[in-house]
């Protein structure tokens, strides 16, 4: 009897807990599990509008993933997102580790912080469709970039140079605006991480005589492992879902030759005839990849630590 | 003190972004309002109602009228009697409402909208009934079809035939239902030419007469020849491939689709191999119709030799109402061109499920067969009416002289040029069709792809957009 009165306190306050999760787990379920499971079974029918007539849903198997995998284009969009991600992950992380080293490092003490730290993140306060919007604008044939070229005597005015249908500047355009848009963000999570460091390694590193890059290597980056592999996963799979800024760019065509064109841009295209077979048979795919790239990047990274 | 400079220096840097913002906003503005349209009408379809001869009684206090640009809002604003404005995307016309539904058409989103919005009219709530929408020759015959059964039959409108006997034939019959029944009106006609640069035509032709600009463009071997010449003395023939684009592709000789399977037409090969030559001997651009690079031709410095186009073509896109543009300053001329085409057109449907029937009557009389508006259209705003009684009187007097155009009257070959219109090689697929061919073709024109690589990416395109379809 003492032991049943004894848990009934704990089981009673424990049960608070239960209470406030109630709202995640309803928000979850509505919003995450039920679209989830219901884009994984729409996957396996045929079901689209042909003008203003609904075809299927027809039971079709596995036949939409089948149509995905012929001619391979699949990895080619693959491909191009995970280029333009790299691209523009690589000089994100390297200045967002160097801005948030500066920041705060206790010996270099920068003044005006606030001020530079907004700085840096309003470009992600931006809708990204604007912001394409404006390079669209900016890049064009004859718009202002290559007038100040052509000014600047470094172009001829017979020949100007089109950015947008050319590879690798299409490309490069994609990547720099989500370095522009992302390194203020990251560099704060690098920050908080940095300054979750204690102070004292520092000074025991400086009275040992570390150089700096040895201070940075030895310490800093061990110990913000953690944060740096959620900036790695988050900005992967923010990669992966790639689109607004190369779709309002290339104007939804992907082009030069689909060169530029991300997964979700091709996830759109099926939807634009409604067509909740094939859309959902690359969402689950999506997913899939996601995932294993997510648990390859953890798994690889937080070795040590498993160790 | 330090904390608080830096809070206004942030709230002074993100005040000049928000009125950055504003200002990209409020072009875009009016698409909200459709789209959440949209979500709230989309239900299941199911309009076949019995039906009367008699016209019910107007029941709505708001009109609803989806278009796709200002063009249609422009003309009931300026012509339809009794319309009142009160702001950009609002009117009155007596006490009834006016609500202009605008969508862009670009990627076949002004479709895709009407698709959801159109088939659970009749059940939709009464201010979000739409009761008039536009459609343009590209895509009528989805529209006007009886299986679709989403707009009215002029007669079940209680228009007569005796009411639409004026208008160009071509008009009608790409509006008739399976039972040779109207479902839609339009006060267009769009034959169109070639719109020519006049100073340009003095220079390097000689002279800026039509006749003599129509020699030098009467097939397309010399249209090549004149394009040399033009390219000799700095001008481009034209500012991009796509502006010959519908000459070619008016005349096929077999529509896009044939059942479930697209073609190629070799009149659309042959616009492929004359641009890609015109393109690398550098006499014309690549850029996408519409877009700032194409109407640098507008301008005395884009130095661009000529375009195509209908009447509403120069009325409407060639920035008329800009001083400093050619069209401002009467400087294009017009003629008939290597061949004939038509191009656009805006037809009136009055939607199924309607509680404005009689204004919407009224609207579609007035505007598509009233001899005073049609008149009135095609002298302020001009525009070649549906109208041929108008188009012949315009022909034959000083009020069809359009300023545009440097005092010319094009009217007797508007008039000639829509009664030869031929519409038959039309298909429900048209426009999805010529925005995947025109952006495909880009990469092989632009040097990015070869022309079966190009043709490819068409057809992986066209079966994305319309997955009923196949390809070769």
């Amino acid at each position: 009897m003492k032991k049943k009165g004894k848990t009934s306190i704990v089981t009673r306050y424990n049960k608070w807990g239960y209470i406030f999760l109630i709202p995640f787990f309803v928000v979850f379920v509505i919003f995450q599990l039920i679209p989830l499971v219901n884009t994984i079974y729409n996957s396996f029918f045929e079901n689209y509008m042909s003008g203003l007539n609904k075809i299927g849903p027809n039971f079709v198997g596995i036949s939409n993933y089948v149509k995905l995998f012929e001619g391979g284009d699949l990895w080619k969009y693959f491909g191009n997102t995970m280029i333009m991600w790299i691209l523009g992950f690589i000089p994100q992380i390297v200045l967002s580790l160097i801005l948030a080293f500066w920041f705060s490092s206790p010996s270099l003490k920068i003044k005006g912080q606030r001020f530079f730290k907004t700085v840096i993140y309003l470009p992600n306060l931006i809708m990204a469709s604007a912001f394409a919007m404006l390079f669209f604008a900016l890049f064009a044939d004859a718009g202002p970039i290559n007038s100040m070229l052509i000014k600047g005597g470094l172009m001829s005015a017979s020949a100007p140079f089109k950015w947008l249908s050319n590879v690798w500047s299409t490309r490069g355009l994609v990547a720099f605006m989500n370095f522009v848009m992302w390194f203020g963000n990251t560099t704060i999570l690098l920050m908080a991480g940095m300054m979750g460091i204690p102070a004292d390694l520092y000074e025991a590193a400086e009275v040992d005589g570390c150089k700096p890059s040895q201070v940075f290597w030895k310490i800093t980056m061990p110990l913000l492992k953690p944060i740096f592999i959620y900036v790695l996963i988050t900005s992967l799979i923010g990669g992966l879902q790639m689109f607004d800024v190369p779709q309002i760019l290339t104007n939804g065509s992907g082009d030069p030759m689909r060169s530029s064109m991300t997964l979700i841009m091709y996830l759109n295209k099926h939807l634009f005839s409604k067509n909740y077979g094939m859309a959902g048979a690359l969402s689950v795919l999506l997913l899939i990849i996601t995932g294993i790239l997510s648990f390859a990047v953890f798994k690889f990274t937080a070795n040590d630590e498993a160790k | 003190m330090k904390k608080q400079m830096s809070k206004l220096v942030v709230s002074a840097l993100s005040a000049c972004m928000a009125i950055g913002l504003c200002a990209c906003g409020s072009t875009t503005s009016n698409t909200d309002t459709s789209d959440t349209k949209t979500e709230t009408t989309d239900t299941a379809k199911d309009t076949s109602s019995e039906e009367t001869a008699t016209v019910a009684e107007d029941t709505g206090k708001t009109l609803n009228i989806e278009v796709w640009n200002e063009e249609f809002k422009s003309r009931i604003t300026d012509h339809y009697p009794g319309y009142e404005k009160t702001d950009d995307t609002h009117g009155k016309i007596g006490d009834v409402t006016v609500n202009w539904i605008i969508t862009p058409s670009d990627d076949n989103a002004y479709q895709n909208n009407l698709d959801s919005v159109l088939p659970g009219n009749a059940d939709a709530s009464e201010d979000k009934k739409v009761d008039i929408f536009l459609v343009e020759a590209d895509y009528a015959q989805k529209y006007v079809s009886k299986d679709a059964d989403v707009a009215m039959t002029m007669k079940d409108l209680g228009i007569t035939d005796s009411d639409l006997s004026k208008q160009y034939s071509y008009t009608q019959d790409i509006v008739k239902d399976a039972d040779g029944n109207m479902r839609a009106s339009s006060w267009q006609a769009c034959s169109a030419g070639l719109i020519y640069n006049r100073d340009a035509a003095k220079e390097v032709l000689g002279s800026d007469d039509p006749e003599t600009v129509q020699q030098a463009v009467k097939d397309w071997d010399t249209y090549e020849e004149t394009a040399k010449k033009m390219k000799a003395a700095g001008y481009k023939m034209s500012s991009t491939v796509n502006d010959t684009y519908r000459v070619y592709s008016n005349n096929v000789s077999k529509p896009w689709v044939d059942g479930t399977k697209v073609q190629i037409d070799d009149n659309m090969k042959a616009w492929v191999d004359n641009s890609k030559k015109e393109v690398d001997a550098g006499e014309t651009g690549t850029a996408e119709l519409w877009g700032d690079d194409w109407a640098k031709g507008f301008y005395p410095q884009g130095k661009v030799f000529c375009y195509f186009g209908p009447a509403w073509f120069f009325n409407f896109s060639m920035k008329a109402d800009d001083s400093t543009s050619i069209a401002a300053n009467g400087g294009w001329g017009f003629c008939v061109g290597p061949q004939s085409f038509y191009w656009g057109g805006t037809w009136i449907c009055a939607a199924k499920g309607t509680d404005n029937p009689n204004l919407v009557k009224d609207i579609i009389l007035k505007m598509t067969t009233d001899d005073s508006i049609m008149k009135e259209i095609a002298e302020k705003d001009s525009d070649c009416v549906n109208n041929k009684n108008v188009l012949k009187e315009l022909a034959g007097s000083d009020d069809g002289n359009l300023a545009i155009l440097g005092g010319q009257n094009p009217y007797q070959q508007l008039a000639d040029g829509a009664e030869k219109v031929d519409m038959s090689n039309t298909s429900i697929y048209d426009q999805g069709c010529n925005e995947e061919f025109q952006s495909a073709m880009k990469n092989y024109f632009d040097g990015n792809a070869s022309y079966d690589d190009a043709l490819a990416q068409f057809n992986k395109a066209i079966v994305e957009k319309y997955p009923e379809l196949t390809t070769e």
